[in-house]
């Protein structure tokens, strides 16, 4: 499916003949081979899902988290280059603490997503910067309940109550299809979407991986955390049989 | 009477002006004299002045003080009402005004009760004194006749009123500031803003209920001379 755009590819300020920006492109394929990051948004709240496929045997535990909060009632999963996307997580928690300090009140969800997606697009407009190559899911708790946004590199930004990014998506595409999701509570999303990362990971690509998970919902009190240790381990618990599950037909 | 009056003075406002809740919305109201040291350089001014269409300010200290602000926030407000899409809340109407009072606070002379509906809290009243405290109440009193008004509505002030309840505590409020501070008069204006809109009202100085010590109105001698002419006594 890919094309070489041999020529008109070498500066995010050129378009192709058949109206391509072929960088914005290729930051794109710099997700699609990193590891499967899954956000949904359930009848309470939103759950936030990332495969850390992990590099070193040596690496800590813990370490090298892929989701951040920007504000006390949202997060960000980030797929892609990591240090890319630290960047982007940095600049979204000063824009929701800066809308908190003039408007008095927690930046809502719609225009966080905004200013994101607008400052990743900032990043393709120049020849002296390269784009992002992250993929953002957003997920945050404001007045208007809970809402799911997804980002791309190219600064489009859409608002979801499924989505996918990185190298399983396809397959997590379709299993978060399945899922009923407004009639699920968050408690029960959570182990859902241990399940689908763990179905979705690659054995034999990959070795080891690390499941991180995040989400912000009534049980939480609206606020963004990480998935309590108990929960977390029941999820991981519940996805390992759901696989043996499988491997045994 | 004082012959050297400088009619270009700045202008202040004397002010009654006072802001309260009621069960569905807010009911704002201000009296309507300028005062130019002791001339009266507008006496039927308009302090409530509109921010965006469910919020409005009521107006003391400074005029003109008062009014820039107004017209920067009214600006700002504009501007965020297109970004966020849907009409901005009375809190962040009052935050932008506090912003400015605080940051400015050496150069501005103004106390502003911002006051509206939306559809997140419903009614709300916030006072921003002097020195650009932000203070969420249920009622807020202001300007120089509000001094006259602490303990009565600390007595009158009850909890889920309706409108119509609201509105004649408001009125008789402006009305008894007026009585006893010189630099408060005029007529009463009223802004009712709940779910369903705005409402403007507008009370005649002179139709106001008449409190302790306060005269009957006087026919002026214009009326007389200004009267249709009777019949001739005498026809010689």
């Amino acid at each position: 499916m890919s094309s070489i755009g041999t020529g008109y590819d070498l500066s995010v300020t050129t378009f192709s003949p058949d109206g391509r920006v072929f960088q914005i492109e290729y930051a794109a394929k710099a997700v699609d081979n990193s590891g499967t990051v899954i956000g949904i948004k359930c009848k309470d709240g939103i759950v936030m899902g990332v495969e850390k496929l992990i590099a070193s045997k040596m690496m800590l535990s813990g370490s090298n988290r892929r989701i951040h909060s920007v504000h006390r009632h949202s997060g960000m999963a980030v797929a892609g280059l990591a240090a890319d996307g630290r960047q982007i997580v940095a600049r979204a928690k000063s824009e929701a603490t800066n809308y908190q300090s003039v408007y008095g009140e927690p930046i809502p969800v719609k225009e966080l997503a905004e200013r994101v997606a607008s400052y990743v697009h900032l990043c393709t407009l120049y020849w002296w910067l390269r784009p992002f190559g992250c993929g953002i899911i957003l997920g945050g708790y404001d007045r208007d309940g809970p809402q799911l946004y997804m980002v791309e590199p190219s600064g489009i930004s859409s608002r979801y109550f499924g989505a996918a990014i990185g190298k399983g998506k396809q397959a997590a595409k379709t299993e978060i299809e399945k899922l009923k999701l407004s009639e699920m509570t968050c408690r029960e999303g959570v182990i859902e979407v241990a399940k689908i990362i763990y179905k979705v990971h690659d054995e034999a690509k990959d070795k080891a991986f690390e499941l991180e998970m995040s989400w912000v919902c009534d049980e939480s009190k609206q606020q963004h955390q990480k998935v309590p240790d108990d929960l977390l381990e029941e999820a991981k618990a519940a996805a390992r049989t759901a696989l043996e599950e499988m491997d045994a037909d | 009477m004082d012959l050297n009056m400088n009619v270009n003075a700045p202008h202040s406002m004397g002010t009654t002006i006072i802001g309260v809740t009621y069960n569905g919305g807010v009911v704002l109201g201000a009296d309507s004299r300028t005062s130019t040291g002791m001339y009266v350089a507008n006496r039927a001014s308009d302090k409530i002045t509109q921010l965006t269409d469910n919020v409005y300010v009521c107006r003391s200290g400074s005029a003109a003080d008062s009014q820039i602000v107004s017209d920067y926030v009214r600006y700002f407000l504009h501007q965020h009402t297109i970004q966020v899409g849907q009409p901005a809340t009375v809190k962040v109407a009052a935050n932008l005004i506090r912003l400015l009072s605080y940051s400015n606070k050496n150069m501005l002379q103004t106390g502003l009760i911002v006051g509206g509906w939306d559809k997140y809290e419903g009614g709300k009243i916030y006072g921003i004194p002097l020195g650009g405290t932000l203070i969420e109440q249920p009622f807020a009193i202001g300007g120089s006749g509000s001094s006259y008004l602490y303990g009565f509505l600390d007595q009158a002030w009850k909890e889920g009123m309706t409108k119509d309840e609201a509105e004649r505590l408001v009125v008789k409020a402006v009305s008894l500031a007026i009585a006893r501070d010189g630099a408060s008069g005029g007529v009463v204006r009223t802004v009712i803003i709940n779910s369903e809109g705005v409402t403007r009202n507008f009370y005649p100085g002179d139709k106001l209920q008449l409190w302790h010590d306060e005269l009957e109105p006087q026919n002026s001698l214009l009326d007389i001379l200004n009267a249709p002419p009777s019949p001739e006594p005498m026809n010689i």
